[in-house]
């Protein structure tokens, strides 16, 4: 159920601002992608194109090409609903919805998707998820409880939990531990390593560590100069993009030479 | 050591002069608001009171003051709630549109214009409903009658004028509009954008987005709003005195010429001509407006946080 995503020069506005350009990659099936490069280079941006998210604002649109499995995301016939509901996404800052329970928000998506859900079927679903989430052994006695009530990295797993509750064939994830301590920190990034395994997994993160620690492929992005669109300078394994970049900026970024 | 603390005999840290100003205009504030709320009520008490037991001859037909005031609070809440069933649908839709369907360069205006309305004096809109809205519906409380008799609502004989119960209660629910809809739409567009997204990156649609993130969050801003406008509906009083042709008790014949009076439009046309005693009597209803008004918002502000605690449990 994992896919794979190619992106053909793509370009991505707001309005008539030009926030990204050119950006051709191919994100592999059952892997991390990590995506790195200074604030407001369109990182997110970008990452927010891979499931249409990026023209719930107002003005927002895309040029060029993104296939999923051989099939155009931006396809006229294609609906954005049904894009969104096979590609899950996790946010920066954890966000459960504030008058749901635990077990209402991981199946917030599923009721979404499905008319009935039979009781048994659904609490099936609640226990895979946070499990899948490595929140049920936290959560599991209190599951009537409001999701505001957990802490903020409990949180963003119950958010992880909603997202692949409704088994998507891609999880993006916008700096999902930003906001959290280095033990959530770690048990998210635990969590990303055992999910690579059914999903397909694209990340951005400040954290370059992280991104070493997680990935196996690493994109970075930049400005070409302040005020002109951010682009993707490369490309590579994770592995070659810390050793040895082909690119001397990344090295520079990387290096914390940036400047 | 750079930093010291400055302290007065009492080792407390000294207050800024600032933060006392502004601390002491804000209580003001807050004492002058219940003053007013005590001295209104403590008004109609004691004004009002005589007009409880006054002689059966002061209260018309009715012979007790229960007797009197029923049918005018009667009256009363049926015209907010026709005012409420019509407006409260319209102004939410209205106020979604504004704060989420709409693109901004049409919202604008609406929202500009629905604000205009509410600017709209009460005597024009009272004028409004007696010399264009009430012949107009005339006809269709007389299809009202002929096909829809058998409804208690629309028993009819109906109204050759089209003064009613129901037109009050429509030119009403023009007039507390605005109010409804600029409260709701405030609040619906202060829905975190984060839950938003929530809700749109799992597929929800622009529906199920709104009933997913906005209304929860918007809950208690919308029965705030609702309260408001039923507050004003309860009060309204040129618009309903102009409108509504007054003469008749309790009945939910909305369509005929036999309307219960509202509370405040009775004070309204009876104050001018009325003799110490009578006046007493029209204060004493004054004190049951002003009494259901306080336990209507009571309640629902009752219902809001009883909600609330549900779900913080």
């Amino acid at each position: 159920m994992a896919k794979s995503i190619t992106v053909d020069s793509l370009d991505i506005y707001y309005g008539d601002f030009l926030a990204v350009e050119g950006v051709t990659m191919t994100i592999k099936a059952r892997s991390v992608t990590a995506f790195i490069g200074p604030s407001g280079c369109g990182k997110s941006t970008f990452l927010r194109s891979l499931n249409r998210m990026h023209e719930v604002i107002p003005g927002a649109r895309v040029e060029g090409k993104v296939m999923v499995d051989g099939q155009s995301l931006y396809d006229a016939a294609v609906d954005p609903v049904a894009v969104r509901r096979q590609i899950g996404m996790v946010f920066q800052r954890p966000n459960p919805f504030p008058t749901m329970s635990i077990y209402d928000n991981v199946l917030a998506g599923n009721r979404l998707n499905a008319k009935k859900m039979k009781r048994a079927e659904a609490d099936d679903i609640v226990e895979r998820s946070l499990k899948g989430a490595n929140l049920w052994n936290e959560v599991k006695d209190r599951l009537n409880k409001p999701g505001m009530g957990l802490s903020g990295g409990q949180q963003q797993r119950l958010c992880i939990a909603r997202a692949i509750a409704v088994e998507p064939q891609v999880l993006l994830m916008d700096e999902p531990c930003s906001a959290l301590d280095p033990i959530s920190t770690s048990a998210i990034e635990d969590l990303i390593h055992e999910l690579k395994t059914e999903y397909t997994i694209v990340i951005v993160t400040h954290n370059m560590q992280q991104a070493a620690r997680v990935s196996d492929e690493t994109g970075f992005f930049n400005l070409k100069a302040a005020g002109q669109p951010g682009h993707l300078v490369e490309f590579n394994s994770t592995q070659k993009m810390f050793a040895n970049p082909d690119n001397e900026s990344t090295e520079a970024y990387i290096s914390g030479r940036f400047g | 050591m750079a930093t010291t603390v400055v302290a007065d005999d009492t080792g407390r840290a000294k207050p800024r002069l600032g933060d006392t100003i502004f601390s002491r205009l804000a209580l003001a504030a807050g004492i002058i608001i219940l003053v007013a709320l005590a001295g209104v009520f403590i008004f109609l008490t004691i004004e009002g009171a005589p007009g409880l037991v006054k002689p059966a001859s002061f209260y018309g037909s009715a012979s007790t003051f229960a007797g009197y005031v029923a049918p005018l609070l009667f009256g009363t809440v049926l015209a907010a709630i026709i005012a409420l069933v019509v407006a409260v649908p319209l102004s939410w839709g209205i106020a979604l549109v504004v704060s989420h369907y709409a693109p901004k360069r049409v919202a604008t205006p609406i929202a500009y214009v629905i604000d205009l309305l509410a600017a709209v004096p009460s005597v024009v809109f009272g004028l409004w409903g007696i010399t264009v809205l009430a012949p107009k519906l005339s006809p269709v409380y007389q299809w009202l009658e002929e096909h829809a008799g058998w409804v208690p609502f629309f028993a009819g004989p109906a109204s050759t004028t089209g003064r009613t119960i129901l037109t009050a209660g429509l030119v009403l629910a023009i007039m507390i509009i605005p109010i409804i809809t600029a409260i709701s739409r405030e609040v619906f567009s202060q829905t975190p954008r984060l839950h938003e997204e929530a809700a749109l990156a799992l597929g929800a649609t622009r529906w199920e987005m709104l009933r997913l993130a906005v209304f929860p969050y918007a809950r208690s801003g919308m029965v705030s709003a609702v309260m408001l406008g039923l507050g004003r509906a309860l009060g309204e009083t040129m618009a309903v005195a102009m409108v509504l042709s007054a003469g008749g008790g309790i009945s939910f014949n909305l369509i005929s010429n036999t309307n219960p009076a509202s509370i405040a439009s009775n004070i309204a046309s009876n104050y001018r001509e009325g003799t110490p005693g009578k006046i007493q009597v029209l204060i004493a209803t004054g004190l049951v407006l002003f009494l259901v008004t306080f336990l209507v918002n009571f309640a629902a502000r009752w219902v809001v946080t009883r909600n609330e605690r549900k779900l913080a449990r």
